[in-house]
This record gives C-alpha cells, sequence and structure tokens, in this order.
C-alpha cells in the first residue's frame, strides 16, 4: 500500500489548489500572529480558520480529488491488488498531503509563535478535523457515481456540522430550559467533531470560564483528564467510522 | 566600676533582671514558663516536646534554637497567651487537635497587646495563630501548612477576631479552611502574603473598616478572596490568579463601600472580581488577564468608578444580571474593542459594550457555555453588536483606550 | 493442446431495473485472441469488468486458470488491462507510474521479466518526465498500451486499443498484438474498427440487449455468411437480427 500512497501524495502535493491552500493558511496564520502583540488573540483567530476553512478545503478537496481519481481507481483495481489497498492508498494519500499542507500552513507558525500546550492542541484538533473531513468526503463521495451530487452532499454535510448544528443545539438548549440539559448538551457536542475540536481548544483557552459552570458532569469533564480523552477518542471515532463505513460500500461497489 | 554598675542597675532595672533560660526538655520547660519572670527569655532547644495547653501568662521572649517541635499530638491547643508583649518564634508547631467547641489553635492570643510571632512553623495544626481580641500584634514569616478536610473539620491558617493595629506580614499559609481571616479587625495590614490551596478562602474578612492589603498573593484557593460588609478597604498590588469553579472567585466583594482597589492583578480566576451591592469603589489600573469572567457587577451595585484597567484575554470582560447599572466604565483597555481612532488621542471614537449577548445568555442557560466560540455564538454577538437589544444599554466605555494602559508591574 | 483460461459460468448483472448481462456463459482459451462485438450498450464493458473484478455479478462465477475470481486479486497478476481512455494522476510523471506498476506488480521480487517494445517502439522515454496531465490523447494511449503489455501477463484485455493512435503507432500496438496472440497469449478485445479486428481475431464474441449470441471463430463465421470481409458478416447479422425482432 504504501507505495502507492507515495506517488498519490506526490501527486496531490502538486496539485495547484493544495498548494494554494497552503499558502493561504501560511498567510492568514501569519497575519494573525504577526499583527496580534498577543498571541492569545492569534490563536483565537487560529481556532475560527480551523473550524471553518479547514473542514471546508478538506471535504471539498477530497470528494472532487476522488471523483477525479475514478478512472485511476479503475485501472489499479485491474492490478493484483485489493479493494482495501486501492481505497486506503487514495484514503492516506489525501490524508497525509492535506495534513502536510495544514502542518506546513498552521502547525509551523502556530509551533514559531505559541509553541505551547495550547498551540499544540489547537494543532492537533485542526489535524484531526482534517483527517474527520476528509473520512467524511470519501463516504460521501462513495454514497453515488454523480459528482455534482456527491460534492452537493459534502457541501451540505459542511453546513451542517459547521454553521447549522450549532444553531440547532442553541435552540434545542432554549426550548428546553425548563429541563436539565446538562448530560444532553455534552452528548450533543459528541455528535459534531467540530464541536468536539472546538471544546478541546477551550479547555486550555478557556479553562477558567469553562470552570465556572455549575453542575457536577460538566466539573468532572472539564477539570479532568478525562474530558480531554474522551474528546480525542470520540474524534477519532469520527475519523474510524464515515471512512470503514465509506470502505465498506466501495468494496461491494461496482466501478 | 561599681558605681557605674549600680546607675546601671538602676536605671535599666528590666535589663539587667531579664534572665535568659534555656530549655531541651518539656519539664525544663513547663517549669521554666512557671517560674520566668516577667521580660525573661527563655531559648528551646530542638527536640521534641510534647505536650499540650501551656499558658503563656506574663511577658516572655521564647526563641526556638534550630526549631524545636511543639507537638499537641491533636489533643488540644498548644500555646496560650494572655499577657502583652509575648515574642515567640524560632518554633515548629505540629499537630494541634480539632473541635467543635472551642477553636484550639496552635498559638492563642487572648486580649493581649503587642504579641509578636515570627519565623515559626505550622504543620497540621487545626488553627495555626488565633487572635482575639488583642491589639498591636505582630504575626511575620510564619509557614502556616494544613492538611485539609472538609469545611467544617479544617480551621484557619491566621485568624483574627476583634483586633486593632495588627500587622500580618510575609506569611505563607496552605491548605486551611481560610488562610487569613479576619473580624471586626480595623487599622490594620496585610502584606507581602501568599495564600494558596485553602479549602474556601484565601483571604476571608467581615467589618474589618479600614484595613490595608497590599502585595499579597492568593492562588489556587477553592472559593478565591471574600472581603464583605466592610468601609474604607485599600486593596494594592495583589495578585488573585487561578482560582477555579463554580463558586470560585479571585475576589468576592459583597457590601463593600468608599473604598480603593489598584494595581491588582487578576489572572486565570474563573470570575476576577465579583461586586454585590458594592458602592463608591475605586477600581484602578487593575490587569485582568485570562479570566472566564473578569469582572462581574451585580445590578444592586452602583457608583463604581471603574477605569485606567486593562482587560486582556478574558472569556468574558463583563458580565451583569440586570440592566439599570449606574457604573462608570472610563479609558480602559479593552483588547476586544474592535473601533478606530481618528483623531490620534488615543482613545477610541465609538464606544465600548463589554456585556456580550453571549455571556447574558449563559447567565440563563449556564449549559450553553459549551457552545463558546462557536460560529453561532459568534454570530449572536455580531449581530447584538450592530443592533444592541439584550445588553444593558448603559454599561460602556465611552472612551476606550486603543492601546493598553501603562501600568507599573507590581514590585513585591 | 489448448488450455482453458477463463471461464464465465452463468453470469447475471443488473444495474437497477436494467438487466445488462443474461446468463453468460462462456470460456477462453489460450492462444485464443478474441472480439467482444456488440452494439452499444449490449454489455462489452460490464462483461470485461467482471473479470477484473470491477463489477461483481448477481450471480454466477467466473474462473481463472479454473479459480473461482470472488474475493480474489492475485489472479491480475496474469492480466494486463488497457482501458479505453486513461486517466491518471495528473501531476506523476510517465516514468512514476511506470514504476508504480512496477511496484505494485512487484516484478523485481517475482523476476517477472519486463516486456518494454512497446515503451521503445512508441519513444516514451523521450517524454518520460512529462508529467501525464499535460499529455494528449494519443500518447496517454499509448502509454495505456505500454502498461498492459509490459509485464508479460497470460491474458491482454484491450478496451478500443486503436482508438486515438496515429496509423503509425496504430501498426506498431498491432503487430505487438499479433506477436503475443503468436506467444499463446489470450487476448480481448473490443473495438469498432472492423478492419483491425479482422487482421487481429480468431474468435468473435457477440452480444446483444446483455445477451451472448454466440462465440464462434473468425474462420467459420466466414464460412457460415459465405462472407470474407467481418464488418459486411456483422452488418449482416445485425440486420438478421432486427428482422427476427420486426
Amino acid at each position: 500500500m504504501v507505495k502507492v500512497i507515495k506517488y498519490v501524495v506526490y501527486d496531490i502535493i502538486r496539485n495547484r489548489f493544495v498548494i494554494g491552500y497552503t499558502l493561504l493558511l501560511l498567510v492568514m496564520s501569519l497575519s494573525f500572529f504577526g499583527f496580534e502583540s498577543d498571541p492569545n488573540k492569534g490563536l483565537l483567530s487560529m481556532l475560527n480558520i480551523i473550524l471553518m476553512v479547514v473542514p471546508l478545503v478538506s471535504i471539498i478537496f477530497s470528494t472532487i480529488h476522488f471523483y477525479n481519481s475514478y478512472e485511476f481507481l479503475e485501472l489499479l483495481s485491474a492490478q493484483p491488488m485489493s479493494r482495501k489497498t486501492i481505497f486506503f492508498s487514495q484514503y492516506l494519500g489525501v490524508c497525509i498531503s492535506l495534513s502536510l499542507a495544514f502542518l506546513f500552513g498552521v502547525g509551523l507558525p502556530t509551533y514559531i509563535f505559541e509553541g505551547s500546550e495550547r498551540g499544540f492542541t489547537l494543532i492537533s484538533s485542526g489535524l484531526l478535523l482534517t483527517l474527520i473531513f476528509v473520512s467524511i468526503a470519501f463516504f460521501a463521495s462513495v454514497f453515488t457515481r454523480d459528482k455534482a451530487k456527491g460534492i452537493g452532499i459534502a457541501l451540505g454535510l459542511w453546513f451542517y456540522l459547521c454553521l447549522l448544528y450549532d444553531g440547532l443545539v442553541l435552540s434545542a438548549l432554549l426550548t428546553l430550559s425548563d429541563y436539565p440539559m446538562e448530560k444532553a448538551s455534552l452528548v450533543f457536542t459528541a455528535f459534531n467533531p467540530t464541536d468536539l475540536a472546538r471544546i478541546l481548544v477551550l479547555m486550555k483557552l478557556d479553562v477558567s470560564a469553562l470552570m465556572g459552570i455549575t453542575g457536577a458532569v460538566f466539573q468532572n469533564f472539564f477539570s479532568s483528564k478525562i474530558g480531554i480523552s474522551v474528546a480525542f477518542f470520540l474524534l477519532i471515532l469520527w475519523i474510524i467510522i464515515p471512512i470503514a463505513w465509506a470502505f465498506k460500500l466501495f468494496n461491494k461497489k461496482d466501478l | 566600676m561599681k558605681k557605674l554598675l549600680a546607675i546601671l542597675l538602676f536605671t535599666f532595672p528590666s535589663v539587667v533582671f531579664a534572665k535568659t533560660w534555656q530549655v531541651k526538655n518539656i519539664i525544663q520547660l513547663q517549669n521554666t514558663v512557671r517560674i520566668a519572670q516577667k521580660g525573661d527569655i527563655i531559648e528551646v532547644f530542638a527536640g521534641e516536646y510534647l505536650f499540650k495547653d501551656l499558658n503563656i501568662d506574663k511577658s516572655l521572649t521564647i526563641i526556638g534554637k534550630n526549631f524545636p517541635v511543639f507537638d499537641a499530638q491533636f489533643r488540644g491547643e498548644i500555646l496560650t497567651i494572655t499577657a502583652n508583649d509575648v515574642s515567640i518564634s524560632g518554633i515548629e508547631f505540629r499537630n494541634v487537635g480539632e473541635t467543635s467547641m472551642i477553636d484550639w489553635a496552635a498559638i492563642k492570643v487572648l486580649e493581649s497587646e503587642r504579641v509578636m510571632i515570627f519565623n515559626n512553623r505550622f504543620n497540621h495544626c487545626y488553627f495555626g495563630i488565633y487572635l482575639s481580641s488583642s491589639n498591636h500584634c505582630s504575626v511575620q514569616n510564619n509557614r502556616v501548612i494544613g492538611i485539609p478536610k472538609e469545611e467544617q473539620t479544617t480551621g484557619n491558617g491566621i485568624h483574627a477576631w476583634k483586633c486593632d493595629s495588627i500587622r500580618i506580614q510575609h506569611n505563607y499559609v496552605e491548605g486551611h479552611r481560610d488562610g487569613i481571616y479576619f473580624e471586626f479587625v480595623t487599622n490594620s495590614i496585610i502584606e507581602h502574603n501568599y495564600s494558596t490551596k485553602n479549602i474556601r478562602y484565601g483571604l476571608h474578612f467581615m467589618f474589618s473598616h479600614r484595613n490595608a492589603y497590599q502585595y499579597n498573593t492568593f492562588a489556587k484557593n477553592g472559593a478565591g478572596v471574600a472581603v464583605m460588609y466592610t468601609k474604607g478597604v485599600l486593596m494594592k498590588y495583589n495578585t488573585f490568579k487561578d482560582n477555579w469553579g463554580g463558586s470560585a472567585f479571585g475576589i468576592l466583594l459583597k457590601d463593600i463601600s468608599d473604598s480603593e482597589i489598584e494595581h491588582n492583578i487578576f489572572n486565570s480566576n474563573t470570575v476576577g472580581v465579583y461586586m454585590e451591592g458594592c458602592s463608591r469603589l475605586n477600581f484602578k489600573e487593575n490587569i485582568f488577564n485570562q479570566n472566564g469572567i473578569a469582572l462581574r457587577i451585580q445590578a444592586n451595585c452602583d457608583e463604581n468608578n471603574i477605569e485606567h484597567n486593562n482587560f486582556l484575554a478574558n472569556t468574558f470582560d463583563v458580565a451583569t444580571n440586570g440592566n439599570a447599572v449606574f457604573n462608570y466604565l472610563k479609558e480602559n483597555y479593552w483588547d476586544k474593542y474592535e473601533g478606530y481612532d481618528l483623531n490620534h488621542d488615543g482613545k477610541g471614537d465609538i464606544s465600548y459594550r463589554p456585556v456580550s449577548l453571549f455571556s447574558t445568555l449563559i447567565e440563563r442557560m449556564p449549559q450553553a457555555m459549551i457552545l463558546l466560540r462557536s460560529f453561532t455564538a459568534t454570530l449572536l454577538d455580531k449581530i447584538e453588536k450592530i443592533i444592541p437589544s439584550l445588553t444593558p444599554e448603559n454599561l460602556k466605555d465611552e472612551n476606550p483606550r486603543m492601546k493598553p494602559n501603562l501600568i507599573q508591574p507590581i514590585n513585591a | 493442446m489448448t488450455k482453458k483460461m477463463i471461464q464465465f459460468e452463468n453470469i447475471n448483472k443488473s444495474f437497477g431495473k436494467l438487466q445488462v448481462l443474461k446468463d453468460i456463459s462462456v470460456s477462453f482459451e489460450q492462444g485464443q485472441s478474441v472480439a467482444i462485438l456488440g452494439p452499444n450498450g449490449s454489455g462489452k464493458t460490464t462483461l470485461i469488468k467482471t473479470l477484473l473484478g470491477m463489477v461483481v455479478p448477481d450471480s454466477g462465477s467466473i474462473f481463472f486458470e479454473r479459480q473461482s475470481i470472488k474475493n480474489a486479486f492475485l489472479y491480475r497478476n496474469q492480466i494486463g488491462y488497457m482501458p479505453q481512455i486513461g486517466h491518471y494522476p495528473p501531476n506523476l510523471k510517465i516514468r512514476q507510474l511506470i514504476d508504480m506498476m512496477i511496484d505494485i506488480r512487484n516484478s523485481k521480487e517475482n523476476n517477472i521479466e519486463l516486456d518494454e517494445e512497446l515503451i521503445d517502439e512508441f519513444k516514451l522515454k523521450t517524454v518520460e518526465s512529462k508529467p501525464l496531465g499535460t499529455l494528449s490523447g494519443g500518447t496517454t494511449q499509448k502509454v495505456s498500451a505500454a502498461l498492459a503489455f509490459l509485464f508479460n501477463p497470460k491474458v491482454l484485455i484491450l478496451d478500443e486499443p486503436t482508438a486515438g493512435l496515429d496509423p503509425l503507432s496504430s501498426e506498431i500496438l498491432k503487430a505487438k498484438i499479433l506477436k503475443e496472440k503468436q506467444n499463446g497469449k489470450l487476448i480481448l478485445i473490443t473495438s469498432h474498427i472492423m478492419s483491425d479486428l479482422e487482421e487481429l481475431a480468431s474468435h468473435i464474441m457477440y452480444l446483444q440487449d446483455g445477451k451472448l449470441q454466440f462465440f464462434k471463430e473468425l474462420e467459420f463465421l466466414k464460412i457460415e455468411f459465405c462472407e470474407e470481409r467481418l464488418n459486411k458478416i456483422i452488418a449482416l447479422i445485425m440486420q438478421k437480427k432486427t428482422k427476427i425482432y420486426t
């Protein structure tokens, strides 16, 4: 599999879109950290990029790439390779390329300007979100053979997870404010990877505020290592489940 | 020569007759305290002294050499001072037992004046130093370290009740209920103390007028610092940090009036300052950094001046529970301010409203905190900035600074 | 002595409501050169794809050298496939694509002798550092062809091999196909260029509406229809069919 991944990565990192994405991230990171005297504000601006731009680019690029590689996938499947190898070499190839772009565009400047635990949390949640949205993109792509439809599904998922979902949670909390919603609100976040990533960063950035929420469930969740471990674990599930499901579909799919 | 001696004897009787005793065990100590005369010095040599309830009823100076250990084995108090001009230093006090009837303390000072307690260590004592109705006493350079249990079964580190003109300086207090506790104490100074990891308050005082608190650090206490029902407080150059929790504050101000709070640093607290029923306070040149809520002003506060402070990297700058707040925000620096300064006078041309919609929302629904910094929360705040509707209209800084106010660092 | 290489047994396949392969049973032997013919949408490409494992039949089995290909992939070591239109990662260079294929096929470990004849004859070495995305359709076809023959496979599946090639290259490729046929390889070709097939094919397999109409030697067909030219024969077949249906 490594043999193929190598070439997939080689191909993608020469892609103009990916180069542009890297440069865009780099310019944004440098301007956020460069213009702000307070690295804390820089981190917060970076958080917005990580929660919006990174998922958007990851999901759209991966979807387009999948459809553009369709004939190549056919050619590979005429070779003595299992479907598993073909599929995961593509997936990992895209993951590695976009992670490299992210690490270069965001990881490096963050490390230079804010190489603290907070900076690392930011980088790792961005990295996890990259992998998650590539997974989701592959899932969307395997679902339908129609490229336009696939991109539509991917965009829809991004819109739902990154913009709409929190609004729905907020209105749910408002409507049900007479009930104890403590556990429920934590459960809500588990169903959205961007929320999980955001909370992971909040646990480093806004810990003083989070500790102000009364209620034992919150206190336990945010004050201990448990919260961080649970969030990480769920994020990793968010990588594994879509891609495993996507592979299941791909394995039976007629190319 | 004889004549000279006679004159000296006549002139300084106390000096000349003051005798220095040296004790090496508990029997000697108890006997010496009994037979020593007023003004005598007792030097206590290193060793274990297991006893309880020793009463010092005359002016003695007790000096520990290489920290002799006074151990009450949890059966009672150690020293009770009922005389003026007693000095206790260089001793390690250990294992004062707890009781619900009387507050047992390592050193209890009752109705005495000018008692000095310095350079001592206190380990695992129910109460450390307990001053009651004693004036002009000083407590300096002590290390008071307890092992906290429940709030009811843990005593205070340094406790003062009904005292006047006392000085609490350069002490380190850890692991008690309240690190330093003042009730009905007036005209006193608390400075250069470090109070940390106490299960309730690092500093707790009530009905204690005209005191000054300076250069202290209060860190990681269960609920921070509580200051209540007091007038004329001077709080300067203190650091309040890392007080986290559902009801933890850098400082809780309840019914405080006519006081000055200046040059303090509030760093990384769940709530930096919590004000309830406060009037005519001057908040100047404080730094609020990385707090959950920098400043919470309850609606029953009025006539407070909040000016030339720096608000940096707080999750929320100001929160309030009501609307009619007659408090004045002036020329503070708010790092969240996004205005402009066309005439270059260093002050923003549009006013800054430090209460965000999202923080108002969290007032009503604390669980909405999980949406902090989400797209939705940002959107709400942006809309509110353009069309203010829910956040208090009159709580705003008309002249926010474009750059942080120059505030001298604390030289502790 | 001929050897049964590939065997289809009662293959059925539907895409939704449309049944594209209907109970197809046929077997191919070593040394045959089979032209798979039929109108558009008759199921030629699907049949090839089932053989390559890209499409899984709803029922029936396919055997490659007497082994079922279900859930297998190593048998594809024996197959060289030339797709109708090659789409390759645009930023890879020709050399890298070839290297990748060599890597995949483990040819160094397996000691497969590489057949670089087409690479040489198409002069691909002179353009080997060009990214695949910049190649013309014809050059891409040359790359596809070269890759199909590179590993000296026992079976060659060529989907419209000469489409898009210039006459000279087309001749080179046809010569190569004939040469490999002579070497005892099994060759499956789909093409719309009858004159090419006339030269290349030994057998004709004719599909219509997903059904196998016949699988016969070209020589027999010529006798049967008293006609030398393949395109005439096919025209006759198609006419005959229409007659039957009308």
